[in-house]
Parts: C-alpha cells; sequence; structure tokens
C-alpha cells in the first residue's frame, strides 16, 4: 500500500478554511451531534471525508451511490447501526441493519439484491443476544427479498462497544431510465410523503434510560424496494427519493432543497403525525419534523405524474397513508418553509446536532 | 391531548383577530416574557397575523440565554472534572461559555446527561454513591419548586454525593429594571403563565401601578396567547394598565401554596446577573444556608473564572426589546444558530434564533467584516 | 422555563415517603411528583412541567375560555370585521369619487 500524507506537518487540522466560521464552535473533537445527521454530520463529511477521499465523494456522499461497472448500473449503499437499546418496541438493531440498507438503495430506485454484514460484537455479550439478533436480521432479509451473502465477525474488549455495533453494506441494480437522487428535484415538483412520521424516534426514546415514558408506539422500521418499484412502474421519471432517517423530514427536505438549489414550501396541517408521537413530542419539547423514521419515504414527482404515483402509493401496505405535502419552488432556493395551521410561515431549519427534550 | 389541542384550534383564532384589529387605534409596543410563549408564537408564526400596529418585543425569558456566562463556565468546570455526574437540562447543552459548551466537555470526557427532571439526577445519585452527582439547577419560577424538592429530598435521604448548581432569576424585578431602563419601549406585558401557576399574581400589581402597564397573565398555546394580546390591547387603548388573568384555567391568584413554602424553605432571594443585561438586584434564588451542604457552588472550588463574551454580541441589548436582532451587525453572518455568538441565538426561543428562522425570508443582512467579530482577549 | 403539559391521573402511590402518579398525557404514560398537589385525585388534570404536576387544570375554567373565543368568532361573522368594513367602505368611497372626477 503507497504512503498517506495524513495530516498537515504540524498534525494539526486547520480550521479556518471551514465554510462557516465558527467563532465558539471549533471542534477539535467529535462530539455526539456529529452523528445527528443534520448541519454538524454535514460539516465532518464536507470538510474531512469528501477532501480525503476525492472521487464520486466530492459530490456529497448521499444515501447510496450509483456506480457503473461493466456496462451494469449498480446502487450501492453502507450504514452502520449503533442505536440503543438493542431492543425496542416494533423491532431490534438486526432488521433495522436490513432495513436501513435495503431502503438506502431504494433511494436511489434499485431493488437491494445482496447485503454484506458485518458484527462488532463486545465482549461478554449473551449469546442468546447475538443469536436474537441475528434471527431478526435473517427475518428481516427475507423480508425483504435481499440475500445476505458476505459479512465478518470481531469482537471488542469490554468496555469498547455498546453490546453490538452493525455494519451492513447493499448493492442492487438500478433500473435502465431511472435517475433518482436530490439533484434533480425542480421548481413545479409535488413532495410526496409515504407516511405518518416521527413513530421510530419515538419508540427508541421511550425505551431509553432517563427518558422512560410508555406509550403504544412501535418502530416504523419496513423494507420499502417494493413500494418503490410500484411507483417506478407508473412512471421511471421519479426525480428524488429520501427516506427521512436521523434529523427526521426536516433534514431530508433541506439537504434534497440545498443540493437542488430549490426552496421547498409545505403544509403543516398535511404532515401526517400519529397523536401519541404529537403528544409525547409535547411532553419533552421536541418537534416531529426532526424525529427518525425508519420506514417512510419522501419523493419529489414531476407535478404531471403526482396523481397517479400518489394512488399508486396508497395501493401499497406502506404507503397506504401516503399524501401530498407540499411542492417545489423557485423562491428562497435552499430553504424549507412551512405553511403553519395559522396561516403563517416559518422556516423548518436543517437541525444543528442532537434532538434534546427542552423546559422551555 | 386534552386542554391542548382546543387552544390550538385555528377557525377560533380569526374571532379573537378580529377583535384585535377592531380595538387597535394606534401602535403599541408589547413584550411577552416567558420563552415558551416566544417560541409558540415563532412556531405557530403568530405574530404574521397580528395587525401591524401590534408589536411584540420579544423579553428575556429564556433562561438559558440569561444564565451568566461565569454560572456557565463554572457549570463546564465542574463537569470536566473526572469524579463528577453532571445532569442537566438538555436546553443547556448547546450554550457557549467563554471557550466551550458542555456537548465539548462531553467530548472530551466528561460525564454529561441530560435528564428531563431533577428527580432523575436524584436518582442518577443514588445509584451512583461512589460519584459525585451535580445537576444544573436552572429557570425561572415554574422550574424553582422542582428543583427545590430534588434538594430537599436528597438531604432528607441523605444523598451526601449529590449537589445543585443553582441559578435561578424571577420575572418580577426583571420586568422592574425593563420598565427602568431609559430607552424602554414596552408598554404592556404577557406575564408567564406557567409561572404565575407557581407564584399567583400578587407581585404584580404594584408593578402595574408603579409603572403604568398592563400585565395580562397568558398561556402558552396560539388563542392563549391571541387572548393574551387582545385583552392587553384593549387596557391600552383605554388607559388601563392593571393585572388580568387571560390563563384561569392553570392560575389561580394565590398560586400554589405548597411550592411556595418549599421555595422559602429552600432557596434565598439573591442578586442575580442576566446575561447581556446585567445584574438584577434581588432578581434570582440561590440555595439558603441551611442546605449549603448540597450547594455545589461551596462543593467545588473551580478556582478564578475570567469569563468573555465576544465583542460582538448585542444579546443584552436584544434581550432588553433595545435592538432587533436583524439590526446586529453579527445577525446572520457570523452569529447563526450553527455559530452562535451569544445565548439568544443558541436557544430555541431566544430572539436572535427565532428572528433567523423566520425573518430572514424579508430582512436583508448586512455583512460584518470578519476581524471586527473577533473576540477581544 | 414554561414547557408544561397538561396530563390525567391515573394511579397514585407513595414512593419512598414521595406521593407520586402514573399520569397519562394523550396516550403517553409518566411518573410525576404529586408532592406540591397533594389533594390531586384519580382523574384530574393538571399542567406537569419537569416531572412534577405544579397547577390543577380547572375545567370549568377552560370551558367558559373557550366559550368566549367562539363567542367573539359569532360576533366577527355576524357583524363582519369592523376594519374590514370600513376599508371596504372607503374603497366604495373612492371609486364613485373617481367616476364623478371623470365625468
Amino acid at each position: 500500500m503507497a504512503d498517506v500524507e495524513l495530516l498537515t506537518e504540524t498534525g494539526v487540522l486547520d480550521f479556518s478554511g471551514w465554510s462557516c466560521p465558527l467563532p465558539l464552535r471549533d471542534h477539535p473533537r467529535v462530539v455526539m451531534g456529529h452523528g445527528g445527521g443534520g448541519a454538524m454530520s454535514a460539516e465532518l463529511v464536507e470538510n474531512i471525508f469528501a477532501p480525503a477521499f476525492g472521487g464520486q465523494a466530492m459530490e456529497g456522499l448521499g444515501d447510496s451511490a450509483v456506480l457503473h461497472l461493466g456496462g451494469a448500473r449498480l446502487a450501492f449503499s453502507t450504514d452502520s447501526y449503533v442505536v440503543r437499546p438493542l431492543f425496542f418496541p416494533g423491532g431490534c438493531i438486526g432488521d433495522l441493519a436490513v432495513n436501513g440498507t435495503v431502503n438506502d438503495l431504494a433511494m436511489s430506485g434499485a431493488r437491494a439484491a445482496y447485503l454484506s454484514c458485518g458484527f462488532i460484537l463486545e465482549e461478554g455479550v449473551e449469546m442468546a443476544v447475538v443469536d436474537r439478533v441475528a434471527r431478526a436480521l435473517g427475518a428481516a432479509a427475507r423480508a425483504a427479498g435481499v440475500e445476505v451473502a458476505t459479512g465478518d465477525t470481531k469482537v471488542v474488549e469490554a468496555g469498547h462497544g455498546d453490546g453490538i455495533y452493525l455494519n451492513t453494506a447493499g448493492i442492487g441494480l438500478v433500473p435502465a431510465g431511472v435517475d433518482i437522487r436530490p439533484q434533480r428535484a425542480e421548481p413545479g415538483d409535488v413532495v410526496i410523503l409515504s407516511g405518518p412520521i416521527g413513530l421510530h424516534g419515538v419508540a427508541i426514546m421511550s425505551v431509553r434510560e432517563g427518558l422512560e415514558f410508555g406509550v403504544e408506539v412501535r418502530s416504523d422500521s419496513a423494507a420499502l424496494g417494493g413500494l418503490v418499484e410500484t411507483m417506478l412502474r407508473v412512471t421511471r421519471d421519479v426525480h428524488v427519493l429520501r427516506d427521512p432517517t436521523r434529523g427526521g423530514l426536516a433534514a431530508s427536505l433541506n439537504e434534497i432543497a440545498a443540493a437542488a438549489g430549490v426552496g421547498v414550501v409545505i403544509t403543516e396541517r398535511a404532515v401526517p403525525v400519529p397523536e401519541e408521537v404529537a403528544n409525547a413530542c409535547s411532553v419533552l419539547g421536541l418537534d416531529p419534523m426532526y424525529i427518525a423514521n425508519e420506514g417512510k419515504l419522501v419523493a419529489f414527482v414531476p407535478r404531471d405524474e403526482a396523481d397517479a404515483v400518489l394512488a399508486a402509493m396508497r395501493a401499497h401496505p406502506l404507503g397506504a397513508e401516503s399524501v401530498v405535502i407540499g411542492e417545489c419552488v423557485e423562491d428562497h432556493p435552499g430553504m424549507v418553509v412551512a405553511r403553519t395551521g395559522f396561516g403563517g410561515t416559518r422556516v423548518v431549519d436543517l437541525p444543528m446536532g442532537e434532538q434534546l427534550p427542552r423546559i422551555c | 391531548m386534552k386542554y391542548l389541542e382546543e387552544f390550538r384550534n385555528p377557525e377560533l383564532a380569526e374571532g379573537l383577530l378580529a377583535d384585535i384589529r377592531a380595538t387597535v387605534t394606534r401602535p403599541w409596543a408589547l413584550m411577552e416574557v416567558c420563552g415558551g410563549q416566544t417560541h409558540s408564537i415563532i412556531r405557530h408564526a403568530i405574530d404574521q397575523l397580528l395587525p401591524d400596529e401590534v408589536e411584540l418585543i420579544h423579553g428575556p425569558g429564556c433562561p438559558v440565554c440569561v444564565t451568566p456566562l461565569e454560572v456557565i463556565d463554572r457549570a463546564l468546570a465542574i463537569a470536566a472534572r473526572p469524579e463528577v455526574i453532571f445532569c442537566s437540562f438538555g436546553d443547556m447543552l448547546r450554550v457557549p461559555g467563554t471557550d466551550r459548551d458542555l456537548f465539548r466537555v462531553r467530548g472530551e470526557g466528561g460525564d454529561v446527561r441530560v435528564v428531563y427532571s431533577p428527580l432523575d439526577a436524584l436518582k442518577i445519585a443514588r445509584e451512583n454513591p461512589d460519584r459525585e452527582v451535580v445537576f444544573f439547577g436552572i429557570g425561572f419560577e415554574t422550574t424553582a419548586p422542582p428543583n427545590a424538592m430534588a434538594v430537599h429530598l436528597a438531604r432528607k435521604q441523605g444523598l451526601r454525593n449529590f449537589s445543585m448548581l443553582v441559578s435561578h432569576v424571577r420575572v418580577p424585578p426583571a420586568i422592574e429594571a425593563i420598565m427602568d431602563s431609559p430607552d424602554c419601549r414596552v408598554q404592556g406585558f404577557l406575564a408567564a403563565g406557567h409561572v404565575c401557576s407557581v407564584m399567583g399574581t400578587a407581585e404584580y400589581p404594584v408593578l402595574a401601578e408603579r409603572h403604568r402597564v398592563p400585565i395580562v397573565v397568558t398561556g402558552f398555546e396560539p388563542l392563549d396567547i391571541l387572548e393574551g394580546i387582545r385583552r392587553t390591547v384593549r387596557q391600552l387603548e383605554r388607559g388601563e394598565h392593571t393585572v388580568d388573568n387571560a390563563y384561569p384555567r392553570a392560575v389561580r391568584p394565590e398560586g400554589n401554596p405548597a411550592a411556595r413554602a418549599m421555595l422559602e424553605d429552600v432557596f434565598e432571594v439573591a442578586d442575580r446577573a442576566w446575561r447581556g443585561i446585567g445584574v438584577i438586584p434581588l432578581s434570582g434564588w440561590r440555595l439558603s444556608p441551611r442546605y449549603r451542604d448540597h450547594d455545589a457552588e461551596y462543593r467545588f472550588d473551580v478556582g478564578g473564572i475570567t469569563t468573555c463574551e465576544p465583542a460582538a454580541c448585542r444579546s443584552g441589548e436584544v434581550l432588553q426589546g433595545l435592538l432587533k436582532p436583524h439590526e446586529c451587525e453579527a445577525f446572520g453572518t457570523v452569529c447563526t444558530p450553527r455559530t452562535p455568538l451569544g445565548a439568544t441565538m443558541v436557544s430555541s426561543e431566544g430572539a436572535c434564533a427565532a428572528y433567523y428562522l423566520y425573518r430572514r425570508l424579508s430582512v436583508p443582512v448586512v455583512p460584518l467584516s470578519a476581524q471586527e467579530a473577533s473576540r477581544v482577549g | 422555563m414554561c414547557l408544561a403539559v397538561p396530563g390525567r391521573v391515573t394511579e397514585i402511590e407513595e414512593r419512598d415517603g414521595t406521593r407520586m402518579a402514573v399520569m397519562d398525557f394523550g396516550g403517553v404514560v409518566k411518573d410525576v411528583c404529586l408532592e406540591y398537589l397533594p389533594d390531586l385525585a384519580v382523574g384530574e388534570y393538571a399542567i406537569v412541567h419537569v416531572g412534577f404536576a405544579l397547577q390543577r387544570l380547572d375545567e370549568e375554567s377552560a370551558r367558559r375560555t373557550l366559550e368566549l373565543f367562539e363567542e367573539l368568532g359569532l360576533l366577527q361573522e355576524e357583524f363582519g370585521d369592523p376594519w374590514e368594513a370600513a376599508r371596504a367602505a372607503e374603497a366604495v368611497g373612492t371609486e364613485r369619487g373617481a367616476e364623478e372626477a371623470g365625468r
């Protein structure tokens, strides 16, 4: 392997070139916010990973990459799963690991064919736990129609892992004529959401230490490959698909608006939020727009195809509650604006870091 | 949720707005004191619905924004200590101290934990007898009784490893200080509903009389806020200046006597510095000497703290309603929610963050050279 | 300082000498300390801030407040928005004036 020059001569990162001036927020160390899926995660990618990797990465590390190999168009994606607790209402780390990567591929229009799976196990974890996770993973893979083709296992010393960390990577073929990526959003596009938001995040929070509350909310973790195929049968010309995971719907819409240089306007009352999610958010002072989902997608569709796509989605079990929530506009490029229930407008910003309960 | 949804019903808003429009004949400047009210106003874009004559000035009702820099730095120093588990409400984690925030302390190995309730911190103290558990006790009068109970229970249960870093603030002295300010433009107040749920309304008539301002106790849902505004405007148009309770379902004149009794026992009134404003006499609470054993200020010697605010930060003027956020040179350029200079841009209901979110669309921003914005050592 | 939500008491118990309740917030269930509202009973509502019930919610007050809002809405429907009415009259006056001037 060739020598790689790692840092500058002094071994210190130069923050002055970062796109945002950071008078008080220079981060010589990683903080939790860097994993939150919001502005700080984007900074990490923009300023450290993309420059280091070059190539396709410079275009922004999106949900999945579409690559050309031997005449085929492949979608390729990877994701790591560090959820705590391992088991939560509606699922566990095993099915998240399958559905998450299958969905990343589906967001490029690809049907996932094969997955790899890497386990990082903490010394001392019970075999029964590993077995339960593995079975869940296998079941999710079968349900999604995808095969775990290769894998790896490592064990780290006790205290150096959270029980189990998982990484999955997946590949699938992108059908001809399909070009789905955030840059394709254009003014006039209709924004469709496949169902109610906030379920996964609230399910996790409800069993997380320090926040325990009882609520009948289960994670919505599901594989969306079939739903996407249904949509593509109506039209190949779906412009953007995104599954709003970390950072929620707000993060996804902001990323798309920024990538395409368009404005997005949504109607707050059109966004379906289950009552228990809304109430949990009220108690903790959170905004459902920023809460993670694991079985939902948002689609930007040309205006003249919107009705047909919506109908097709509603006919599919995972899209039964699909609804139009807004549209793409020329105004305020890169910005997401919501029409409130009272007729005014508010900007829906990219989430900063972690979503934290507040008292004010 | 019952008692919530009904007060968010947009269909009832029009009646309230129509009455405000019909009543108002000249410009009025109203201040809502409570950050929760500011948040609700921005969230639902209520101020966009009001007639132009009614101006809302966002007051210093955000305990996050007004916690003095020195206290934040003290908290950071304590949180960084290896033996400490530092527990805090989520709001405080991103507030900038002189050179870092609690997130960064956590990144550097500090054990910083977000809790929903001070009782959660007590539980952590019980479960970790060999660690020092410190709770960051900030807030207005609404949060003071819960925090007081935690200290009270710690003493009762002999939880010697539990202590609290207290920085509580009181609303009435803040209203006084705002009205005494020479450039004050505020003509009426929306008093903080949940503060009054605890304290009652007895502290306000003297303020209304002395400064000749109507003070209307107001709730937090959109309809409650519109009603508070409606009643304040009505008083102003009639030349009245009394205390009126527009949130009777949750506020009684006597407040909560049991809570107030606990406050008397656990806290004592003290002068308190408000970040960006300065010291307002008798505007805060500290732990009374009886509870010194659980007072983190005495338990931890963190040495002299030298604080340093960024020179360009004018949040003090914003907090007093003397400056609109977009009139600050640093607004939207060097100072944004992602890169805040001061607490009013960090907190989700700080006036600057609020303006950033909804005013960006229409207000031009004047750039400031990066050099002018850098800190003075 | 002010994020407090209304919840309903479903159970009450003493825990380590402290009066606690299980409260329901529209399907979200949480433990809440009742020491500041010791006579709050099962089925009653209170506003809750950081895990403490701080004040009883008065159903009658709530109802009357909503009624007032509805009445204001009806008045507006019946008599119209005086502001809007004034502006409409003004506009008509202006048009008429312009017509006259144009003759």
